[in-house]
């Protein structure tokens, strides 16, 4: 499975969410493949993604895709993201 | 690693910045008083909040204003700017207080940096010792250990 962390360039925010996000996913026991991209990558190969996890200003500018778009309000707050993941892939 | 991206003039707690982009124009100052970044970096950060919104508030209280890789870019670095007076940048985590910069020299050999800044960042206590610690010396060593 293919997740992509999200940001405006594709460098920072991004990679520091795909940082937790691989964290939390080798605890849950969960095998993905974190992606990190830039705003514009993620919506040019959209349908690569099953979920997208993203800030939450840049919600509203990702659209049209198909992939389940997750906002992730404290990025490093590993709770939120344990949350967020495992309801999405339960 | 993090001892390396964090240069000597790095860390402060003095800015008279009243709003959100004069903030940034503060922290981003701190990579360049090191070096890391040419002032033409600036312009492109506060492109990068006009374009996309304040994206780079990141968690409650904490943002990472940054820009893609350019020739602005000299070498990778971190700064951290502690803001007494909180700025609000718009976002729903307002209002910012641990603003810190990032610049990188490419988009990949700042990965495992940005990964073990992460997990510093998403340990028990540290946010707190981030934005309470009145002794720099102490935030360096917590940033950087």
């Amino acid at each position: 499975m293919k997740i992509y962390a999200v940001c405006g360039a594709g460098i920072g925010t991004s990679v520091l969410l795909k940082s937790n996000a691989d964290r939390v996913l080798a605890a849950l026991g969960i095998e993905a493949e974190v992606h990190a991209v830039s705003i514009s990558d993620a919506m040019s190969t959209e349908s690569l993604a099953q979920i997208v996890l993203i800030t939450p200003e840049l919600q509203e500018q990702i659209t049209g895709i198909r992939s389940e778009v997750i906002p992730i309000d404290n990025i490093f707050n590993l709770e939120e993201l344990t949350q967020k993941l495992s309801s999405a892939l339960s | 690693m993090l001892a390396k991206a964090f240069g000597p003039n790095s860390i402060s707690h003095h800015a008279d910045a009243t709003d959100w982009e004069a903030a940034i124009a503060v922290a981003i100052s701190l990579l360049e008083r090191d070096q890391r970044v040419t002032e033409d970096y600036l312009s492109r950060v506060l492109e990068a909040n006009q374009t996309h919104g304040p994206y780079f508030v990141v968690a409650p209280g904490i943002a990472i204003a940054h820009a893609s890789p350019g020739s602005d870019v000299l070498s990778t670095g971190i700064s951290l700017l502690r803001l007494e007076q909180p700025v609000v940048s718009g976002s729903g985590n307002d209002p910012v207080k641990l603003l810190f910069a990032f610049c990188a020299v490419d988009s990949s050999s700042h990965i495992a940096l940005l990964s073990r800044f992460a997990e510093v960042m998403s340990a028990e206590g540290n946010v707190n010792t981030l934005l309470n610690e009145p002794n720099l010396t102490i935030v360096r060593n917590l940033l950087t250990a």
